[in-house]
């Protein structure tokens, strides 16, 4: 209850600043742009196509390079996002409001999390609906589609969960939004450590790549070790988050 | 007394910042219905008490409680009694007034169905009827003060913390704010810091000193304005009699002489030494034409109580 308090606060928040309009239009323009070449990509294969036995079809060319190219889009943008939820309010001092009600650090920094992460859903929705507007001249396979859908949000969940608390460790929602981005195009490359020679340490690096579990998922291979993965580090990071926010009070 | 009255008592409250010690084994307690004022000089640990208080800081040793309510292991239940405005008050200035208090409400678990009322009864006392569509952002800074204490009073706190509620307003403004928190008195205890020395003549029950985050004085209004009696007596003579016909009258007092007829007369018994004085001058035909008891300020108990090193002490008794 008090979680949904805060969440439709920092959601109505965002949309109150222009900054929410201006990222919603800007990734649906340029992720309409890529839908298109891919549309096109694929209507000029469409001939040839029919005549190859297994060849991909229109989910494989158009959805999966679509929600792919949404992630990387997305990398840049969430930390954006994310980075005013606690630097924002530690800056203006407002969350001593939010320190003297009578609320618990999980709710305030699970009311953080959700307000994102519904942001970040309806932004999803508007760029399914691109895909979706193909039913009306054919057919989709609707089970990659989804479990794309699902990696991305899972996905976007996990950039969420780490940036909100990037946000905890600082005034300023610059530094935020930099140490954010910056760990995660780590996380997204690390597994090229390695990539040309077989070891231990590279499949660890592999392991931990976030790119490497949605990109099982964009094929349309639900493997339940991805989901978990992403429930894992979106619980990590809220629960440091919850921590740093304690330690606000406390002897330092 | 019994141990419902007391709504706040911090016990032995220490803070230490690194190796700076803020808060020195602070110990005090506020009854209901009283209105607290924390006085102090710039850190001297005033907003930090406050913190402490509204649950904002923990303690470095001792504790807080609330009601009876430990702060530290029954946190919300605790904070469910309190209302706060800190020093910058806590407002998303992006929202309305009204957006803003009915989120306040919220977090403060108001039921649905009064949220509507305690926002109205919440602006009204606080002068905010006119402001609630606009914006907080273009609001002045005595509105936004406003505001700042609507929010700590929307959900009828027992105890309502106030950190300097009127730095920064206008004169008028500041006779607003201390008429809202004498209101406030009737049903919840107040504890109001500020540096202002003549806040605390006019709003509050009970003064606190404050210096080097340790309590130097704690006494009430009337305490303090026996303090504040001086026991000297200003004389002003325009035909100076000799300082021995002069010393006759004042009898067990201490007389000396300023110069061009004023003199500075020592004496327990204010009243009536003043009264004897005025006799003899007429019948004497001395030209009395200046007559004042020298009384102390605010200030100057203010003053001596947090410079010198020597105060401390006796007054700490007091305090215990």
């Amino acid at each position: 209850m008090m979680i949904f308090t805060i969440a439709s606060r920092e959601l109505r928040s965002l949309f109150i600043s222009p900054l929410a309009w201006s990222i919603l239009a800007v990734v649906q323009l340029i992720l309409a742009y890529m839908f298109l070449t891919q549309l096109d990509l694929f209507v000029s294969l469409q001939s040839r196509l029919l005549g190859i036995e297994g060849a991909p079809g229109v989910t494989e060319i158009i959805v999966a390079p679509l929600l792919g190219n949404a992630a990387v889009v997305l990398l840049l943008v969430v930390p954006m996002l994310t980075m005013r939820l606690v630097s924002e309010e530690r800056r203006s001092q407002t969350l001593s409001l939010l320190f003297s009600a009578p609320l618990s650090m999980t709710e305030i920094v699970l009311g953080k999390f959700f307000g994102v992460l519904g942001f970040l859903l309806i932004m999803v929705a508007m760029i399914v609906l691109m895909p979706l507007s193909l039913l009306m001249g054919g057919s989709l396979d609707m089970g990659m589609l989804w479990s794309g859908v699902l990696g991305l949000v899972l996905l976007l969940a996990s950039f969420a969960a780490l940036g909100l608390f990037m946000s905890t460790l600082t005034e300023q929602p610059i530094i935020a939004a930099v140490s954010s981005f910056g760990v995660l195009l780590l996380l997204w490359i690390i597994d090229w450590a390695g990539s040309n020679n077989t070891g231990q340490a590279s499949e660890l690096f592999a392991y931990l790549s976030l790119l490497r579990h949605f990109e099982s998922l964009l094929k349309g291979v639900f493997d339940s070790a991805d989901v978990v993965y992403y429930l894992l580090f979106v619980s990590l990071f809220l629960g440091l988050s919850i921590r740093r926010l304690d330690a606000d009070r406390l002897q330092h | 007394m019994t141990t419902e009255d007391v709504l706040i008592q911090a016990d032995q409250v220490s803070r230490f910042f690194g190796p700076l010690r803020a808060l020195d084994n602070i110990s005090f307690e506020v009854k209901k219905g009283e209105v607290l004022g924390f006085l102090g000089p710039n850190g001297a640990g005033k907003s930090t008490t406050m913190q402490i208080l509204s649950g904002n800081l923990a303690p470095s040793a001792g504790r807080v409680m609330i009601s009876g309510i430990d702060l530290l292991d029954q946190p919300k239940q605790a904070k469910a009694l309190l209302g706060y405005l800190p020093d910058q008050p806590p407002l998303y200035r992006e929202l309305t007034v009204d957006e803003y208090l009915l989120f306040c409400a919220c977090l403060n678990r108001i039921p649905a169905s009064q949220r509507r009322n305690s926002l109205d009864v919440a602006k009204q006392r606080c002068g905010l009827t006119e402001v609630g569509k606009r914006l907080i952002g273009n609001l002045s800074k005595g509105y936004r003060q406003r505001v700042g204490i609507a929010q700590a009073i929307i959900h009828s706190p027992a105890v309502v913390i106030l950190d300097e509620p009127t730095v920064g307003l206008d004169p008028i403004q500041i006779r607003e704010i201390r008429a809202l928190i004498r209101e406030l008195r009737a049903d919840h205890s107040v504890i109001l810091s500020t540096h202002i020395l003549p806040e605390v003549q006019t709003v509050c029950d009970r003064v606190q000193i404050i210096n080097k985050g340790q309590l130097v004085l704690n006494d009430t209004i009337a305490g303090l304005q026996q303090r504040m009696r001086g026991e000297d007596l200003l004389v002003a003579l325009r035909q100076a009699p000799e300082l021995t016909a002069l010393e006759a009258v004042v009898g067990e007092g201490n007389v000396t002489v300023l110069g061009e007829g004023r003199f500075k007369i020592h004496t327990a018994q204010l009243e009536q030494q003043a009264e004897a004085l005025a006799i003899a001058a007429v019948e004497n035909g001395w030209g009395l034409y200046e007559l004042m008891p020298e009384r102390l300020t605010l200030e100057q108990i203010f003053v001596d109580i947090t410079t010198t090193e020597t105060a401390a002490p006796e007054s700490a008794e007091e305090v215990a």
